[in-house]
């Protein structure tokens, strides 16, 4: 880790002020947010990120800590700990998707020191990316080339993947988000705006180096979770190499709005297999106005993996995550919902 | 889990006493080698090389050396001579491998350490290692694992087994069975990391260092630095797990040693995680072959079984793991081969059960087959082929316990309410799978000393420079003293992990227990005998023959010579020669621990998950001094063989041997979640024969035959036979 400088601002603006005032002097200002810090530190240790400065937001708890379950909408506050989320009896009965796709994440120590705004900015697992040794890697350092293509690549993504990186987004949180239609509210130097959560995240394409859309120095402050008819049908579904404290090989968010046996409205995002938080759309479309059966659920299941691309040691991804998503949504379709 | 934590003892057992030093480690208060405070101590850190084999062209240490707080930055350009060659353990010598350190601009391996950097901090020491520029020249296709082009097999003409005529008595075999195993590289990665404290007074150098041999560090570094041994001291109180890794002399103790000779003052080096991946040894993957014939009512009448094990180019090193699977059952022709494949990788070294678990993976897997192929109980199977001679040598167990096993064992898991058929067995959505494994581990020993002090006041004092691992090692040092000088337990006070004492065996093989306890044996017996005090008197005739003698304490040395070692040998533990023997390598008999291992797993019908649900072990070990300590280290055995089966695996960059996940998140091992019901059953047995502590060890075995249960619930589950671990979904979708 190299030495850097570090400050604690006590409110919002005071933080958004200081990175303004920075990012004024020098657009490209090597200065980094600090929340929960466990993928930020982390990549400072292993010298992948080099921030000559660094702001934490811990005291932005007491703002935008807060955990409202409504009947209308979930507000959530950035600065929440995912701990707390998961274990809110709130969140668990009407939000069941987004308290499981917390629960399951990482380990007890890391949900206890994790914020929500950091979870959705995590960065991904690519093994060459973690390590600057290896020189090339777009996402690292753009137009290095992708030392995942040639290397082991079983954790690599299927989905929205480009020649120049084939990274996974690592991330549980974001695929309940992006399920539930979240909004996010941001604030930054420029002022506050709100933004679709699913137009967060950007495609690596040429550019895999720019993974959100979000301004220069702008902040997350809130997720917005409207109450819709499918939400408290929703579940998680995490497949992994071991029972808990690892990333998912595929997963599955999904909520389903269910007339009987007809599907009126489903939502699904993928995590695991694509390198965002990746919405199935044409799957949502080919359940919409008919009856959920196995075979039906495996039709959808194969619409969201059409596009898929494997690479050396990830083929298998693509059936497991046919199969992760078709057992979500039956799964999903035989919940007991209370009226 | 119900009833009691821990069994409470039975025939041939001792009291299931706590451990000696747990308050100390639960309250943080026990000081590891890295723990020690040094005044005036500057940190290291090294820097390892990036590329796989090739020559470094130079360093640009400008950015490192601006790093404020670096003193100093060894390379192989400043350290010069000052560490000479020696040979490695494998050649009769010390070090675990035989690369001279910082010796030279070749560069053998991925992960090689290349430069050291010194700084007054930690920080500061790592910073500037991150900040080195090493200009190298890759050699263009370094062979990188086991199957690589470039790769250079030997086959190893001693470690060749034969009986009978196998060719033979295989073509004729009425059923046979003919299949290729692999098991991938894995790395022990104790929770305590590679640390390293050299402290030098005058031309006196002290090490703090976390061992399982602390005389190999003593004697090895002696010649490495051309310092007289009776100069250096290593001191290893307690160490935070090693499993094998810590076993021998690495590369970094004899540059922490220099650097702290070359500033004079204290160097303290802890190794990361990361480097922890080729600072020491670890499992080589191999590749295995295993041909067998049998009646039709399942005895065997030919067995082949044929390894290649990954090695260094720098060293020849094997685990010759078919030396033993081909003496565990009745069968009149054998073969047994073993090769070496060496590559452009660092020295593969010794991980729990080092031969016993890749080959006894194969093997028992390969009986399952058979089972499988027979329509027969596999139990059964082994019960029909169960032997008190081996086979080979005609030679006898010294006591063998298998069956009893298996049917303790196969009681409690209830096997009898098997469904035979692959996958008939269903909950739901999830296929159950039940699997069955012998296990077994060579009881061995080597020569130890220890000295037994009985003081006036009634306390004893039990010294031996054999190793807290965690594995209860004070404890049981303590519990025998106290049972054989009839000294209550908390009256005996233990020194160990310390060059100035007593030698002990190296703390490997599982061989700690046998041969310490036999050491201290003697000694209390010499103790007993000067002052005329029979075995069974009581602690106050003890107390008063003491008084009675007039002095201030007796005090005893006990040296305990090995089954098979000469008396010519005894001095070698002297000079850091102490090495384990027994199992198949003596003459006149052969010595194993036994034992039955059981699993049920569920698999996901469709997301193809496998989650071990239940596992029961079964063991047989001899005398077992202390059932609390013993019964933690074979459910800890149990719980490392899931892992070994499902989640361990190193991963290997096929461009240049690199390891991509070197790293606790990254190298899974099984999480609480993946561990539900686990049992270890202690398996009373007497053994007289095998030493003089009637102990065989229990160290290792309980990871052995773990692997395979599960390979064979996985086909029980399944129909699918699976022939290469780890066994994850994707090879189940
Ligand atoms: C071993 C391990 C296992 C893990 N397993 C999982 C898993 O299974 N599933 C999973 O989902 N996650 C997993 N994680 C990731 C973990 O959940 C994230 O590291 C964590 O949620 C990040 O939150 P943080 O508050 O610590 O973020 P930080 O490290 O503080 O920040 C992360 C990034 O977000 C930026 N940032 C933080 N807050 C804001 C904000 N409000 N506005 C704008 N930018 C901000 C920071 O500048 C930084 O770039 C794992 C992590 C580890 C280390
Ligand atoms: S996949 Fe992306 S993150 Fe990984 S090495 Fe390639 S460019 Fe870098």
């Amino acid at each position: 880790m190299r030495s850097f400088q570090y400050s604690r601002p006590s409110s919002l603006t005071a933080a958004a002020g200081e990175m303004g005032g920075l990012l004024a002097q020098d657009p490209d200002a090597p200065a980094a947010y600090l929340a929960g810090g466990t993928t930020l530190l982390d990549l400072m240790k292993l010298d992948v990120a080099r921030p000559e400065r660094v702001i934490d937001l811990s005291a932005l708890r007491g703002e935008l800590g807060h955990v409202h379950p409504g009947a209308t909408e979930l507000r959530l506050g950035a600065f929440a700990r995912m701990a707390e989320v998961a274990a809110h009896p709130g969140v668990i009965a009407d939000y069941p998707v987004i308290a499981q796709s917390l629960a399951l994440a990482a380990s007890a120590q890391l949900r206890n020191m994790a914020s929500l705004g950091g979870n959705v900015l995590q960065r991904t697992r690519c093994s060459y990316f973690r390590d600057p040794s290896w020189a090339a890697c777009n996402k690292r350092t753009p137009g290095s080339g992708c030392a995942a293509l040639g290397g082991v690549n079983r954790a690599h993504a299927v989905l929205g993947t480009s020649e120049h990186c084939i990274a996974t987004y690592p991330g549980d949180f974001a695929q309940a988000l992006l399920a539930l239609d979240a909004t996010l509210v941001l604030a930054g130097p420029q002022g506050s705006r709100t933004l679709p959560f699913g137009s967060l995240h950007q495609l690596p394409a040429a550019t895999p180096h720019r993974e959100t859309t979000l301004l220069p120095g702008e902040l997350i402050t809130e997720f917005v979770i409207p109450a819709r008819a499918w939400t408290r049908r929703s579940l998680y579904l995490k497949v992994r190499d071991r029972e808990s404290y690892e990333f998912a090989v595929a997963s599955a968010a999904v909520a389903l709005d269910l007339d009987g046996d007809v599907v009126r409205e489903a939502r699904i995002a993928l995590g695991g297999v694509a390198t965002i938080p990746w919405r199935a759309h044409g799957a949502e479309d080919a359940l919409r106005g008919l009856t959920l059966t196995e075979t039906l659920a495996w039709t959808a299941a194969e619409n969201a993996f059409a596009a898929a691309r494997p690479q050396t040691h990830n083929a298998f991804k693509i059936d497991l995550g046919q199969a992760a998503l078709m057992r979500a949504l039956l799964q999903a379709a035989s919940l007991e919902i209370r009226p | 889990m119900t009833g009691p934590l821990f069994p409470q003892g039975g025939p041939n057992m001792g009291q299931p006493a706590p451990r000696y030093e747990g308050r100390a480690k639960v309250t943080g208060e026990a000081r590891y080698p890295s723990d020690v405070r040094l005044p005036r101590t500057a940190h290291a850190c090294l820097h390892l090389s990036r590329i796989g084999r090739g020559t470094i062209r130079g360093f640009d240490l400008t950015a490192a050396r601006a790093v404020h707080g670096v003193i100093d930055i060894l390379t192989h350009e400043t350290v010069g001579d000052a560490i000479r060659q020696t040979p490695a353990i494998y050649q009769g010598g010390y070090t675990s491998d035989s690369l001279l350190p910082l010796g030279s601009a070749e560069i053998a391996h991925w992960g090689q350490p290349i430069a050291m950097v010194v700084a007054e901090t930690y920080e500061a020491a790592r910073e500037a290692a991150q900040r080195i520029v090493v200009t190298t020249a890759p050699h263009p296709s370094p062979a990188v694992d086991i199957n690589a082009p470039g790769a250079e097999t030997r086959a190893l003409e001693p470690m060749m087994v034969q009986a009978g005529d196998f060719d033979a008595a295989y073509a004729a075999g009425p059923i046979r069975i003919d299949a290729r195993y692999t098991t991938p590289a894995q790395h022990q990665n104790p929770m305590e990391l590679f640390a390293t404290q050299c402290v030098w007074e005058g031309d006196r150098l002290t090490v703090h260092e976390p061992s399982q041999y602390v005389n190999s560090v003593k004697f090895g570094l002696a010649e490495q630095l051309g310092v007289p041994a009776d100069n250096i001291r290593v001191i290893s109180t307690h160490v935070g797990g090693a499993f094998g890794a810590k076993g021998f002399l690495t590369q970094r103790t004899a540059l922490v040693a220099i650097a702290a000779r070359r500033l004079g003052r204290p160097v303290k080096l802890v190794a990361t995680r990361e480097q922890g991946f080729t600072v020491s040894g670890y499992r080589a993957e191999t590749r295995q072959h295993v041909q067998l014939a049998a009646t039709r009512d399942g005895r065997l009448t030919a067995l082949r079984h044929e390894g290649w094990e990954l090695t260094s180019r720098a060293d020849t090193v094997a685990m010759g793991g078919a030396s033993m699977t081909t003496r565990l059952y009745a069968c009149p022709n054998i073969l047994g081969r073993v090769n070496t494949v060496a590559a452009d990788r660092s020295t593969p070294g010794f991980m729990r059960a080092p031969g016993e678990v890749p080959y006894g993976f194969a093997l028992e897997t390969a009986l399952d087959e058979l089972a499988d192929r027979l329509g027969m109980d596999p139990v059964e199977l082994r019960r029909v082929n169960d032997t008190q001679t081996e086979p080979v040598g005609g030679l006898p167990y010294t006591s063998r316990s298998l069956m009893r096993c298996f049917d303790v064992a196969a009681a409690t898991f209830g096997w009898s309410g098997r469904s035979p058929r692959p996958g008939s067995m269903r909950e739901g959505d999830w296929l159950i799978g039940w699997g069955c494994a012998s296990a077994y581990y060579p009881a061995q020993a080597g020569n130890s000393a220890a000295r037994v002090r009985l003081t006036a006041d009634g306390t004893a004092h039990v010294a031996s420079a054999g190793h807290e691992l965690g594995q209860g090692m004070t404890t049981m040092m303590a519990q025998v003293a106290a049972e054989e000088l009839g000294v209550p337990l908390e009256r005996v006070t233990v020194s160990l992990g310390d060059s100035d004492l007593p030698p002990a065996v190296v703390n490997g093989g599982s061989a700690g227990t046998a041969s310490v306890a036999s050491a201290i044996m003697i000694a209390c017996d010499a103790i007993r005998a000067r002052l005329g005090v029979p075995r069974d008197a009581p602690y106050a005739a003890l107390r008063a023959a003491v008084a009675a003698s007039g002095l201030a304490f007796v005090e005893e040395l006990g040296e305990a010579r090995a089954h098979g070692r000469s008396p010519e040998s005894l001095p070698d533990m002297y000079r850091g020669r102490a090495l384990p023997l027994g199992g198949v390598e003596l003459p006149d008999r052969v010595q194993f621990a036994m034992g039955a291992q059981f699993v049920e797993l569920r698999i996901h019908r469709w997301t193809r998950e496998i989650r071990v649900r239940r596992a029961v072990g079964a063991f047989a070990a001899g005398r077992i001094i202390n059932p609390r300590t013993s019964h933690s280290q074979l459910l800890g055995g149990m719980i490392w063989g899931i892992g070994s089966a499902l989640h361990e695996h190193t991963d290997i960059d096929q461009r240049n041997a690199a390891y991509t996940n070197a790293n606790l998140a990254d190298y899974l091992v099984p999480v609480h979640a993946d561990i539900s019901e686990i049992q270890a059953i202690l398996v009373s047995e007497e053994d007289r024969l095998v030493n003089q502590a009637g102990v065989k060890g229990v160290g290792e075995i309980g990871v052995v035959g773990v692997a395979a249960a599960i390979s064979n619930a996985v086909f029980h589950a399944t129909g699918r036979r699976l022939r290469d671990l780890p066994i994850k979904l994707e090879h189940l979708l």
